[in-house]
């Protein structure tokens, strides 16, 4: 019984191969979609828990210099009076052809943990000079790094190496920090009167890689939920089209005495299979996908937030079990309903068609309603909310309920074109677009929330493309930058630049915390380059004078945020005492708090801070570096120059969008398929609609061509209704999600002529969406409608 | 001057059996005014002749004219023209318009005319017992309103013939009476001309003029 | 104002992420290092000698310049032991080692030493035994000897010569080491004179001639103080100190040893051990009260264990009975504690002992291998 039963149900998709494959496709793209995500999630989650687990495990506390340095002495005064520490050298180093992370570390007192096994033999290689990269930096690196082994215990983008021989590299007798062991004998003498000077920093600081980067990964889910989402939309309109049209089907079944608890199992199962079948798709899709993108991402999260990420992807079991259990349960989400309605149906349920307009009335008023609730809770969460879930929940909340007003809206608008219509073929096309949108308005919805995305999010994108380019721009004002390797080396460049150039601005620095947060302590020296240049925020009246004299501090915007700081407001400067804030900067780019002195005060209060950059102010660049390197005997990589600078910046920084904006797309592509899905779905219904206009007289020309221009018009409308969504969705995301993750806020900027191309764009995926069903209906139009007059009796 | 003319008019379909001729060498006339009847058995090929009248379906050979208008040198753009313009078309189902209220759906092919005259349509609509419906829309109709509102639209555009295609087959005989009767004064009333297929002799016995379709060739009706 | 690394390159993480990485880092080699050196452990004694200095049948040993470090041998180590009693009359074990290997024959200043130091302090007590370790490299100054004034140390832990004008410097010595939970100091006075192993310090190993450089100070008096957890506990006794060094003490067949240093009531010392192997061998040395060594020839002594114990998944013999039937000596020893394992990453039995039978007295037990 159940073979017979199964079989006669397939049939129907024997029969409707491009429903199928709609609805394969449609599953297998939403799963791709979120899986590809999820995939890319998961790599970047087991890359942080790598580096994580080792942390915990080994739960090392540190000890630090203010001015990053530590020397030998420290060491060898905490290691005699029977403290378990261990040195550590850290420092950027080109290598090959990259830039790596160089870590030097000494084996013998290392605190115990998880990493490459050194054999005996390897530990005189090791102190020989041999070290250890993940195999990812090594191909990057390129093939010249012959003392170099591979071990995946490495974090990507970093070499770990002796640490005589990262003082070698690094050209350096000093060390980084102390890392203390996690268990210590008693007795000791305290720190604090053995070195005065280290600074204790806890374990589990700094350990936050997971925290930071929450809001990329939420950003990422957001869009792999947004594409399943519409994905499921795909799903819901070919299963409802497949149990509509196999009503009659169903009937005859149970007539012939088919228990209603069979029929029912066997489409489940049926579902079960297709969820199976297109999942396993998608996973391998998805899988391609996350591949494609992972160097990109991969790239964007080390250079946004310095987390070790490979750029290869691992295969992880559990994620295509997560996969594919999600294709399963968004298959039974939008599976629900319609055998939801089969179990219900009266075993000789009138065959007259449906009720729509009722249905969609009652519909549509919980929409409303639903829609109004979310407006509410999202104008609740722009008032009161705080932190990052707040922000996306606030985004969320938007978007749903801009969504959810899409069919309401629409109806209005069409109704209003029905008025103002005149003549008989323009009333009923408005009449048919309104009476024809419930089925259309998942479709819609879908659309509008792609379109507002892409809108939402390349207005975000290009407002800080914008603004980070101006800002740039007054940053990178010094022509020459120039790291000097140690103090003799720093007052002779100073002797040598003074009569080279038009200023010489020393970059010195102490780590602190301020307002309870880890932050940075620069000085500035008073000059016409910091007082023309540098963008302020709230600054009080004279603020540069004030600054000059010492007479308070100027914060970076993320303190002047996440600190809540007014100008005015006292900050509390170890060692410095309580200082009024005279102003915020922007500092795109920085997770770190920081704050600016003058330079006076700072050597007062730090008296022999190491100088670690001069900014040159110079006519002549070239000239100047030239002398730098020839005359002085600088090596080109303590040298960077303007252009150079700002080139590498902006490359990282269209890097870091390249994924956004490929999701997008995608999106939008899915979105696209779901509204042809729709159509197709729609075009077969509406033969019995559209078959008494073809017998009063139309041809089947002029009824494709509408159906063209209905879908077009539908398009450009929810286009219409996207624009005002997607500019709140980037008023969320500069203003409040922003603000959130990074500790900005950025002004939003208009880019009519990116609309203009979305709009094109969207008017392109519309139509090819739209040709098909059309296309159909004017080639086998005649034969099709005759069949609606022939098949009645 | 004959309303439809159809001259030798032949039609085939193929099947599980190879070709099976429906029509063979069918010949009628409609004159202007009258009423005529077509009956035959389930399968005889009496709605494909129907369809061939209306333009909806080609014959494989023979002449189609509209009163002068020759349906089968015309194109589908043509033929369209043809339908909009001097037939209306009444089936068992789906005649009217879903998207569009009962008045909207009365006037609509008389506004593709251009033979809008909103006085007949209430006329008509009184005629037709459906003037209180005008608000509402097709589903919200019975069966016999639907039919009657059908009627309505296919006369409101003042059509030269009328091809009705067991317009009464969904309802029950008291209603089919009325419905039918309704019809055939109307028709009268305005002047044009009518084919009604039906199986029924009941039905076809109320019109001046029966043919009857067998093995694919009319014959005198008994 | 961003550094230059955040001008460079926009949105680079400060560097406390780096730190972060870094922390995590750390941990790359640690245990897994130690573990490895113990896989190596004491086969590596027995590793081919190349590019090492070997030791020299008739080389004068010269004083204080050999009491310092060897660089070019491969292994080297100041051993220091103790039988001690609290004057409740408890008894207890001590042991301060430093040991020295080379991975190449040299010494250099700086992280380039090819150097490794390794301190173990053990502390034996009847029902407990506490083991310590630490790790330094040469060259930086966290781990050393120097010989004038002596002072051998890692970190904290130290045997500092505290000898007076005249004396050798090897006469008095402060020693001090520190666990996560015990500590101790103690002072080491010598009541006798250097003793020279084997052939005036040339100590043959196997049949095959592996030997190394040995001597031994066997007459310390000690006195001082124990950290237990329980408390400070003050202590007296006798101690013995071991100097050796080599290249390539053992042959490739040789698994380890059974070691004891005894010392009689009646003031005699004696030093025995057999090197377990294809073939035993066995060497030792009787020491008069005066500091007469006379060598014992390979084959003299016999060594038969008596009771064994589990402990840390081996078993080992820890009562053993010792005759040397041409000295008239037969003997049996028992630990004060056998559970005295030192559990470090170079693992092997340590403890004090008294003995019993012919002769009687104190002493302590080694055993490697196991």
């Amino acid at each position: 019984m159940i073979r017979a039963t199964l079989s006669a149900l397939l049939s129907h998709w024997v029969r409707n191969k491009l429903q199928l494959a709609m609805l394969l496709a449609g599953l297998a793209l939403a799963t791709a979609l979120w899986s590809g995500v999820q995939a890319l999630n998961t790599e970047a989650r087991s890359a942080y828990a790598t580096a994580e687990a080792l942390l915990s495990e080994g739960e090392t506390a540190r000890l630090e210099h203010r001015s990053g340095q530590v020397s030998l002495s420290d060491f060898l005064t905490l290691r005699q009076a029977g403290w378990l520490v261990s040195p550590i050298l850290e420092g950027r180093l080109t290598l090959g052809e990259a830039r790596v992370t160089l870590i030097g570390i000494e084996p013998l007192t290392a605190p115990p943990g998880a990493g490459p096994a050194l054999a005996a033999e390897d530990l005189s290689r090791f102190f020989a000079g041999h070290g250890f990269a993940h195999p990812q930096t090594l191909r990057e690196i390129g093939p010249h790094t012959p003392d170099l082994q591979s071990s995946e215990a490495v974090p990507v983008g970093t070499v770990l190496v002796d640490i005589g021989t990262a003082q070698r590299l690094l050209e350096t007798d000093q060390l980084s920090a102390l890392t203390l062991g996690q268990t210590q004998p008693e007795g000791l003498r305290p720190l604090e009167t053995l070195t005065p000077d280290l600074r204790l920093i806890p374990p589990g600081e700094g350990a936050e890689l997971a925290g930071l980067t929450d809001s990329f990964h939420l950003n990422l889910t957001a869009f792999g939920l947004l594409a399943f989402a519409v994905g499921l939309f795909i799903v819901h309109s070919a299963v409802g089209l497949a149990f509509e049209q196999r009503r009659a089907m169903f009937r005859t079944l149970r007539a012939l005495g088919l228990p209603l608890r069979h029929l029912t199992a066997c489409l489940a199962a049926e579902l079960l299979v297709f969820a199976l079948v297109a999942g396993t798709i998608g996973l391998v899709l998805g899988y391609a996908l996350a591949t494609l993108l992972m160097p990109d991402v991969a790239l964007t999260l080390r250079g946004l937030y310095g987390a070790p990420v490979p750029g290869a992807l691992a295969f992880n079991p559990l994620w295509a079990l997560a996969g594919l259990a999600m294709a399963l349960g968004g298959t039974a989400l939008a599976g629900a309903q319609a055998l939801w309605r089969l179990w219900r149906l009266p075993l000789l349920a009138p065959a007259q068609p449906r009720a729509w307009a009722h249905a969609s009335a009652r519909g549509l008023r919980l929409q409303t309603g639903l829609a109004a609730a979310l407006a509410l809770l999202a104008m609740f969460l722009a008032l009161r909310g705080t932190g990052l879930v707040a922000g996306f929940t606030l985004l969320a909340a938007v978007l749903l309920a801009a969504a959810l007003t899409v069919p309401l809206v629409l109806t209005v608008l069409l109704r209003l074109a029905e008025r103002a219509a005149r003549g008989p073929l323009t009333e009923w096309f408005w009449a048919d677009s309104r009476q024809n949108l419930p089925r259309l308005s998942l479709a819609l919805m879908a659309l509008m929330l792609a379109l507002a995305a892409n809108i939402g999010v390349g207005t975000m994108v290009a407002s800080f493309r914008a603004t980070f380019i101006d800002w740039l721009d007054l940053r990178l004002v010094a022509e020459v930058n120039v790291m000097p390797r140690s103090a003799e080396e720093a007052s002779a460049l100073r002797a040598f630049l003074t009569p080279r150039t038009e200023g010489i601005l020393p970059m010195q620095r102490v780590d602190a915390q301020l307002a309870s947060q880890p932050a940075q302590i620069y000085a500035m020296k008073d000059h016409a380059t910091f007082r023309d240049n540098w963008p302020l925020i709230d600054p009080v009246p004279g603020v540069w004078d004030r600054l000059a004299a010492g007479e308070g501090v100027l914060v970076n915007e993320q303190l002047y945020r996440r600190a809540g700081l007014l100008a005015g407001d006292m900050l509390d400067i170890p060692q410095a005492g309580s200082l009024p804030v005279l102003g915020a900067y922007p500092d795109y780019g920085n997770p770190l708090a920081q704050a600016v002195l003058a330079l006076p005060l700072f050597n007062e209060v730090w008296p022999e801070t190491p100088i670690r950059q001069f900014a040159v102010r110079t006519d002549n660049a070239t000239e100047l570096i030239a002398a730098l390197q020839d005359d002085f005997g600088l090596s080109p990589a303590q040298i960077t120059d303007q252009a150079q600078a700002k080139e590498i910046s902006l490359a990282i920084f269209e890097r870091t969008f390249l994924i956004t904006r490929a999701l997008n797309v995608l999106t939008l592509s899915v979105a696209a398929l779901a509204l042809f899905a729709a159509l197709v779905t729609l075009a077969g219904m509406r033969l019995a609609q559209l078959a008494p206009l073809w017998a009063l007289g139309l041809t089947p020309r002029q009824l494709a061509g509408l159906e063209l221009t209905r879908a077009l018009v539908l398009g450009a409308l929810t286009m219409l209704l996207a624009l005002p969504v997607g500019l709140m969705l980037a008023q969320v995301l500069l203003a409040v999600i922003n603000v959130q993750a990074f500790g900005w806020r950025l002004p939003m900027q208009i880019f009519p002529d990116d609309w203009a191309r979305l709009g094109l764009w969207a008017a392109l995926a519309i139509l090819a969406a739209a040709s098909l069903p059309a296309l159909r209906l004017w080639r086998h139009g005649p034969a099709q409608l005759l069949r609606v007059f022939a098949a009645e009796r | 001057m004959n309303a439809l003319t159809l001259v030798s008019v032949s039609k085939s379909f193929p099947s599980a059996e190879g070709r099976v001729e429906v029509l063979r060498g069918v010949s009628l006339t409609v004159p202007q005014g009258s009423a005529h009847a077509l009956t035959g058995e389930s399968g005889s090929g009496k709605s494909t002749l129907l369809h061939i009248a209306a333009g909806l379906e080609l014959a494989d050979a023979g002449r189609v004219l509209i009163g002068e208008s020759d349906l089968t040198a015309a194109d589908e753009a043509g033929r369209a023209a043809l339908r909009r313009g001097q037939v209306g078309l009444i089936f068992q189902q789906f005649n009217l318009i879903p998207s569009l209220t009962v008045a909207a759906n009365l006037g609509f092919q008389a506004r593709l005319a251009a033979r809008h005259d909103a006085g007949f349509i209430t006329h008509l609509a009184e005629r037709l017992g459906v003037a209180d419906l005008m608000t509402r829309y097709p589903e919200q109709l019975s069966g016999g309103q639907q039919q009657r509102v059908a009627i309505g639209r296919c006369l409101a555009a003042r059509p030269a013939l009328v091809l009705a295609d067991e317009p009464t087959g969904a309802l029950d005989e008291a209603t089919g009476d009325r419905v039918l009767d309704l019809m055939l004064d109307l028709t009268a009333e305005t002047g044009a001309a009518l084919l009604l297929v039906t199986h029924s002799p009941r039905l076809a016995a109320r019109c001046g003029t029966r043919h009857h379709l067998r093995a694919g060739q009319l014959e005198q009706a008994p | 104002m961003p550094d230059r690394r955040t001008w460079v390159t926009f949105f680079q993480a400060g560097g406390r992420f780096a730190s972060a990485r870094l922390a995590a880092l750390l941990c790359v080699l640690s245990l897994s290092m130690p573990v490895q050196l113990s896989a190596q452990g004491f086969a590596g004694l027995g590793t081919d000698a190349e590019g090492f200095a070997i030791p020299e049948r008739g080389r004068a040993l010269s004083f204080p310049e050999d009491h310092g470090p060897h660089p070019e041998y491969r292994i080297e180590w100041w051993y220091l032991t103790a039988t001690l009693t609290s004057e409740d009359g408890q008894d207890y074990g001590v042991q301060w080692t430093l040991f020295r290997s080379a991975l190449a024959p040299r010494e250099a200043e700086g992280w380039d030493s090819p150097q490794v130091w390794m301190g173990h302090a053990g502390l034996t007590t009847a029902t407990e035994h506490f083991a310590a370790e630490r790790f330094a490299r040469g060259g930086v100054g966290q781990a050393g000897v120097t010989t004038h004034p002596f002072r051998a140390h890692i970190d904290d832990w130290h045997m500092t010569s505290r000898a007076g004008p005249g004396e050798d410097e090897l006469d008095r010595l402060e020693v001090h080491a520190r666990g996560a939970d015990f500590h101790y100091t103690l002072e080491f006075t010598a009541e006798g004179p250097l003793v020279f192993q084997g052939d005036q310090g040339y100590s043959v190993k196997s049949p095959e001639g592996q030997a190394s450089y040995y001597y031994s100070q066997p007459f310390y008096t000690v006195t001082g103080t124990l950290h237990l957890p329980d408390g400070p506990v003050e202590v007296s006794g006798q101690g013995w100190l071991d100097r050796e060094w080599s290249s390539q003490p053992l042959s490739d067949d040789q698994q380890g040893w059974d070691w004891v240093s005894l010392s009689f009531d009646d003031g005699y010392r004696m030093m025995g051990f057999q090197l377990r192997g294809r073939e035993t061998f066995t060497a030792g040395t009787w020491i008069t009260p005066e500091g007469t060594p006379n060598p014992l020839p390979d084959g003299a002594l016999q060594f038969t264990p008596l009771a064994e114990t589990r402990i840390n998944g081996r078993v080992v013999p820890t009562s053993w009975q010792i005759d040397w039937p041409e000295g008239g000596l037969s003997i049996t020893t028992e630990p004060l504690n056998p559970k005295a394992w030192m559990d470090l990453s170079v693992s092997y039995w340590e403890g004090p002992l008294r003995f019993s039978g012919s002769h009687s007295g104190r002493g302590y037990l080694e055993m490697t291998g196991y």
